[in-house]
Parts: structure tokens; sequence; C-alpha cells
């Protein structure tokens, strides 16, 4: 183990007096893949923090040792911490809209780091900075060096960052949780090329992901952490197939698995029905032109049964977002029809159309942004029952009440949703929306901002009202394991258009569309779990 | 809780400049406008606490129902200020388009005028009076309000909270009153506390200009504007007015630090 790039032995960091790493050891050769695996709290950010010195302030190594090579970095000075950042150890951070500083220019920032550590001439740097770029996939290299990180997509940003990181030949290389705010698509590219690059330099690559399905395809080695302890450390391939730890086989059993199809439901008068839906958004002109309107959902039709579960699949971009906004009148309509049963509903407004909102339920994403942060959750749960009016207060309080015990909150109504976990509020957000009963509810990636764990007892909780309560469901998502464990029906959108539908198993085992295809090969689906599927 | 001396320190001198107004309400050591010209200019003593001033009328009794002018003009004028900016705050915020430039356009040319040259204008124009102050120093300050509220709706009118909402079915105007008017409760707060110690401040200013409640009715800045001839042969005559100014001033800003620190959400977790 000598020749080990990074050893990390007995390694243990505080916040205060609660430790958020204990006695964490491993060691990575030199081209080694590991990934350290854990979901929220449970300490894989800060040994990764600590390994290039950069916790975040209130948090502090209490003991062990981090060697890189044969130099204790705890021991190291801050002048010689410097040097070796970059050329020693790079880091990929998890935000793309936020490491990159929008102020300078992309090739700046690039070359920042050779201009700090090599003595190349300025002609030189740039010639390096633009191989990179090409070598990351970035068209028009040479070009695009004085374009601002605005000018580029997420994705893009990370594969800069990405660049500029590896430009300095790292011996460690270590990505937290790099893709996590790409969709599929992006993500698989963007791994795919960090490992490609890691290969080429002989980097060792120390993956920071909560995504168990990653770690098959990116990483060698796996190591699974719970609350700041290890759990368990092994080949990925073996640690998925045969997980010894319990905690490891609980990860294991979140990840997605296709459920059984239902029978076919008989024909019926469809419950909501869009017809060649077209959203435009105002374009953003020059100076005294106006621009021609930006199509962000292209004619899009679609008719949902009651009591149906279908998916809407698209990467981010595709509009599928927006065109669930439209289903519930959310956005503005630019054209084409939308129907309840029906009645039209296009263009209603005011008490016309309340009869439309009071049937149609949304979950948004994000369990933080959504919930008022000055009510309490009864207050919150309580609210829709205040249309129709007619029910007094003391009765919306205890369907309230009632509604939170179902979602399996009972008794914490009096709390504020900042006291609550995200998958806490997430059910919250639930029983908000199913509060009036719903015929229909719009989920807009409502899980995908939780561990996996927590993602997958949330599904099974949304699934199981489902069946008892029988609304009709939208799942807006771009996690293909999302559909396969609750969808009856699939649609795929790409740029606006509905580019394939289908019953699941259909469109999950026999894509006709190229587009579907790529996303059914990019998700993170570990391979040896392929046989349990259909179960 | 950690006892915070911003919040120790800023209460005891805004309370201290209440208790002084309260107490002139029902009691002064002497009548506050009556003269008496052969004790003019006399130093503290046993029965005229801090001296008295050219006419030889009590300076603490003045200094006590300037107090009551100063704090019941400056809260009128933070409650205009107030109302004023959260109307056009909350306009422009929650509209936007066509309301939110007017109103903008509005807001920021008043912005662009120092506060108490505007005040000067109108009380110029409108003579000077109690009220004339408040409406002046009101229409002055609105607009720091305004924008105040336009930023917080602004930026909370696209949080999810408020389009679930929509979704649920709510009006425009309960969706503004319960899900958007609370958020801005907080900055509001503060911005009234520290308002109020500005106010004080330009109401002084301008009672000094001889622009605000009319003589004899005692006010702080028309005390030191008259005491000003006789700085050297009695100081107490500045420095009693002066004091309490200043305490309103440090006190306003005290508490509304304490305020922010208080009212953030990030801090009460």
């Amino acid at each position: 183990m000598s020749a080990a790039v990074l050893r990390v032995e007995a390694l243990s960091v505080a916040a205060g007096a609660q430790r958020v790493v204990n006695g964490l050891s491993f060691a990575l050769a030199p081209g080694e893949a590991l990934a350290l695996v854990g979901e929220s709290g449970s300490g894989k950010s800060a040994s990764a923090r600590a390994v290039i010195r950069l916790l975040p302030p209130g948090l502090r190594q209490v003991a062990g040792r981090i060697l890189l090579g044969e130099e204790d970095l705890a021991a190291a000075s801050a002048r010689r911490l410097r040097q070796l950042r970059g050329p020693g150890i790079g880091m990929v951070f998890q935000e793309p809209m936020t490491s990159l500083n929008p102020a300078h220019t992309v090739g700046a920032q690039i070359e920042e780091g050779l201009a700090l550590h090599t003595r190349l001439t300025r002609a030189q740097r740039r010639d390096a900075c633009v191989a990179m770029l090409e070598r990351v996939g970035i068209a028009g290299a040479a070009t695009r060096l004085a374009a601002f990180p605005h000018e580029f997509s997420g994705g893009m940003r990370q594969r800069i960052m990405l660049a500029s990181v590896m430009l300095l030949r790292p011996r460690l290389l270590i990505a937290d949780e790099p893709t996590t705010a790409l969709d599929t698509l992006t993500q698989a590219e963007v791994l795919d090329l960090m490992k490609a690059l890691a290969r080429e330099q002989g980097s060792a690559l120390l993956l920071i992901t909560h995504d168990l399905g990653l770690v098959a395809r990116y990483a060698d080695r796996a190591l699974v952490m719970q609350a700041g302890r290890t759990v368990e450390e092994g080949p990925a391939a073996q640690l998925l197939a045969r997980p010894s730890a319990d905690y490891t086989r609980a990860l294991v059993a979140a990840l997605p698995r296709r459920g059984p199809a239902r029978p076919p439901r008989p024909p019926a008068p469809p419950l909501i029905e869009a017809r060649d839906l077209l959203v435009t958004f105002p374009g953003r002109g020059a100076w005294l032109r106006r621009a021609p309107p930006v199509e962000a959902v292209r004619g899009v039709s679609l008719a949902i049964q009651p009591g149906e579960v279908v998916a809407l699949v698209g990467g981010s971009g595709s509009g599928k977002t927006t065109f669930g906004r439209a289903l519930l009148r959310l956005a503005p309509i630019a054209g084409g029809t939308l129907r309840f049963r029906g009645a039209e509903v296009t263009r209603l407004s005011g008490s016309a159309l309340l009869p439309f909102r009071l049937a149609c339920q949304v979950v948004f994403q994000d369990p933080y942004g959504s919930l008022d942060p000055r009510m309490r959750v009864r207050d919150i749960v309580a609210e829709p029952l205040r249309l129709p009016a007619g029910l007094p207060p003391r009765q919306r309080i205890a369907r309230a009440e009632a509604m939170l015990e179902e979602v399996g909150l009972g008794g914490i109504g009096d709390r504020f949703p900042h006291a609550l976990s995200g998958g806490q509020r997430q059910r919250v957000a639930i029983a908000r929306a199913l509060v009036r009963d719903p015929a229909l509810v719009v989920a807009d990636e409502a899980v995908s901002a939780l561990d996996a764990t927590v993602r997958k007892q949330v599904l099974a909780l949304l699934a199981d009202l489902q069946r008892r309560r029988g609304f009709a469901c939208l799942f807006i998502t771009h996690d293909l394991g999302v559909v396969e464990e609750i969808a009856d029906r699939v649609l795929v959108m790409h740029q606006g258009r509905m580019v394939e539908e289908g019953e699941r198993d259909a469109v999950l085992d026999r894509p006709r569309h190229d587009y579907t295809r790529a996303l059914l090969a990019a998700a993170p689906r570990p391979p040896r779990l392929a046989p349990l599927v259909g179960n | 809780m950690r006892l915070r001396p911003n919040l120790v320190i800023g209460g005891t001198l805004l309370g201290f400049v209440l208790a002084v107004a309260a107490a002139a309400l029902v009691w002064t050591p002497h009548d506050p406008v009556r003269t008496n010209l052969r004790r003019r200019l006399r130093p503290p003593s046993a029965e005229y606490w801090l001296g008295t001033d050219e006419f030889g009328r009590d300076v603490l009794s003045r200094l006590m129902t300037g107090a009551v002018t100063s704090v019941t003009v400056a809260a009128a004028t933070v409650v205009v200020a107030l109302l004023l900016g959260l109307a056009i705050g909350l306009a422009g915020g929650y509209l936007r388009g066509w309301v939110d430039r007017v109103l903008g356009a509005l807001n920021d040319t008043l912005l662009a005028f120092p506060g108490i040259l505007l005040a000067l204008g109108l009380l110029a124009v409108m003579g000077p009076s109690r009220w004339g102050i408040v409406l002046a120093l009101g229409l002055a300050y609105a607009p720091t309000v305004a924008r105040v509220v336009r930023g917080t709706v602004l930026s909370i009118r696209e949080r999810e909270f408020v389009e679930a909402s929509r979704a649920l079915g709510n009006s425009e105007a309960y969706t503004l009153l319960r899900h958007v008017v609370p958020h801005t409760v907080a900055p509001v707060t503060v911005l009234a506390t520290s308002l109020f110690g500005w106010v004080i401040l330009s109401e002084s200013a301008l009672n000094f200009l001889g622009l605000g409640v009319p003589p004899p009715a005692a006010t702080w800045g028309n005390m030191l504007a008259s005491a000003r001839p006789f700085m050297l042969e009695a100081p107490m005559l500045s420095i009693a007015p002066g004091a309490m100014i200043a305490a309103c001033l440090l006190g306003a800003n005290l508490l509304g630090d304490a305020l922010r620190d208080i009212l953030d959400p990030r801090d009460g977790a």
C-alpha cells in the first residue's frame, strides 16, 4: 500500500461536540476510482473537504492522518497546501451554476491554475486550454475561451470545470456530487468524460455520491457511509450484488425496481385532455427589436384517464415542467385546447376556473420552496379546505390532522416546515395536494430532491395513496427509475415535443425513438440488478 | 438566550425617550411656555434642573414637551411612510409589468432627491405645521420602504408556495395577503425602527430651520436653533436637546440592528 496516492487513516471531523466523520480509513491507488456513498448527513462531503483541507467554518479535523503520497496534509503549511491544490488534488464541485465565477471569461478561469502552477508562456497556456476544452467536448474551443459562464448550460459548465481541474494533471481528483444538478443524459456524458480523463492522466478518483446506481458504472471500489461511520467497503460490483451490511442492503433495495404492470383499464372518457398545447415565453430581444417568442411546448397532445398514472420523462429543457404547469393552467397557454371532464378550460379564469382548480392539484419538486415557511404544518394542509367555502375551521383542522396521519406524519401539525426533514416536507406537500380529494395530481419531480431510501418511502406512499384514493397522476420526472416503479404509461418529451408514448413496459423494453434509447442507456442502473426486474 | 447588547442599549435609550414623553403628558416641573425675563439663562439648579433659556423658560420642561412633539410626529411619519411604501411596493412587486415600471420610475425620482430637501420644498409650499412635517417626511421616506417591500415581494412571489396557493384556487388577493405580505413584516419592522431615528433627526432639522411646529411650542430642533447664540454662556441649552436627538438616533439604530438579527429566519431554527 506504500504506492497509494491517498491514504486516510482514522479520520474524524467534528462540528462542535458532534462527530460528523468518525474514524474513516481508506486508501486510493493510482488510477483507482473509489466512491464514497451515503445519504445526506452521512459525512461523505465533510470527508472530501477534509482531504483537500477546505472544511467549511465550524467543522474541524479532530483525529487521524491524511497522507497524499508520503505527506501528511494535516501538518502541511498553508503555503504548501496551495502548491498541492491543483497539481496534487483537484476538485469538482456539485453546483455547476455557482462554481464558476460569472464575472470572468471561462478562458481566464481555466488558465488561472496553469499560470499559478506552471512556467508555461502565455501562448503555451492558451494552446493547452484550447486543447483541453476540445478534449472535454466544447465545440469551437478557440473562440469560446472569451465566453462567460452564463453562456453555457449546466452540463457544459461542469465540463469546463473539469477541464480547468484536469489541465493540471492532478494525482487525485475529488468529485463531490458532480452531476446531482444535471439530468440523466448530461450526467452520463459528464461522468463518462471524467472517468476517461482520469484514466488518461492516471489520476485517482474519489467520487462522492448519494446515488448507488452510479457506483457500479464509475467506481472500482465503494465505501458506504452512514452517520459518519464506515458501514461497508469493497469492490463496487460485489458490494451491489452481495451487500453484507443491513444499511447497504437497504440502499440496494431502494434502487428502483419495476413494479408489476397493472391490468389495462377499460377505455373511458379522458379526465383531462390536451390537444396541440402550445406554450411560449417572450424572447429576450436586443435593445430595440423584440425577439420572437421562445416555444417551450410545441404542440403536445395528451389524454389521461381517471385513475391512471402517467409518467412524463425528459431532460432539462425538454419542456416537461412547463407542460405540466400549462396542464394545471399555471403557465399561459398560447395555443391548442385543454379539456377537463369534457369541458373546455383553456381560457377560463377567476371563479369559472375554480371547479377545475378544486379538482386538480400539484406537488412540486423542491420541498424547501413549496411550503410557506411562516405557516404551521397543520395550517398548510388545512388551507386547501378553505375552498369551496362551507367547511367550518374546526373541521378543516380535523381533516388536515387526519390527512397528516395518512401520510405518516401524525402529531407534528404544530411544527413549522424548517423543523422537518426533506422527506417529511414532501409528505406535507403530498398531504396538502390530496386533502381535498383531487381527481388529478401533477407531481413535478416530486422525489428528485430526496435521498434514495426516503425517495423509496415517499414513492411507495404515493403509490399506496393513489391505489386507495384512485386519483389520476401525471408524474413529471427525468429519473427513469421512478417511471419503472409507478407508471402505467410513459410519455417522453424532447425539445418541446412528445417523441414517444406508450405502455410502460413497451417504452422501457422496446423504445422506438432515438432519444428514448439514449435516455435508457444513460440511466444509472446497476446491471446486476437487471435479473430481479419484473418479479 | 444570550443577551444582545444591541437590544439592551437600544431598547433602554428609546425606552427612556418614550418614558420622558409619556411623563410630559401628565406632568412637567414648570410651564414650558411661560417666560420670566428676570431669570433668563440660569445655570442648572435645584429649582431648574437643566437651567433656563434666554426667555427664562425651564429647559427641562421644554425638553419634555419637545419629546412629545418629536415622538408623535416621528411615529405618525413612520406610519405614513409605511402605508405609502407598502402600497407602492406591494403593487409594483406583485403586479409587475407596466404598474411596476410607472411606480418604479416615480419611486426612483423621489429616491434621487435628498429626503430633507424634498420635505423642505413641500413645507415651503404648505407652510410650517405639525401635520405638514408628517406629510412631507412621510412622502420623503416612503420610497425607501417601497424599495424594501418591492424587493422582498419580487423574491417571494417566485417561490413555489405562492404558485401552490394559486393551484389551490386561492384568489390573487388572498395569496398576496396570506403568503406574500407576512414575509415583508420582518424587513419592514427593522426598517421602521431605524426610520424612527432618521425621522426624529429630520424633524429636528426642519424645526431648527424654523419650518416646523410654530413657536412658542417647544421642539428639540427650535430649542437648538435658539440656543445657538448662547453656546458659550449657557452650553446646557444646546447639550440637552442634542443629547436627546442623539439618544433617539442611536437607540433606533441599535434596536433596528438587534431586530434584524432576531427576525432573521436562519437564526430562528
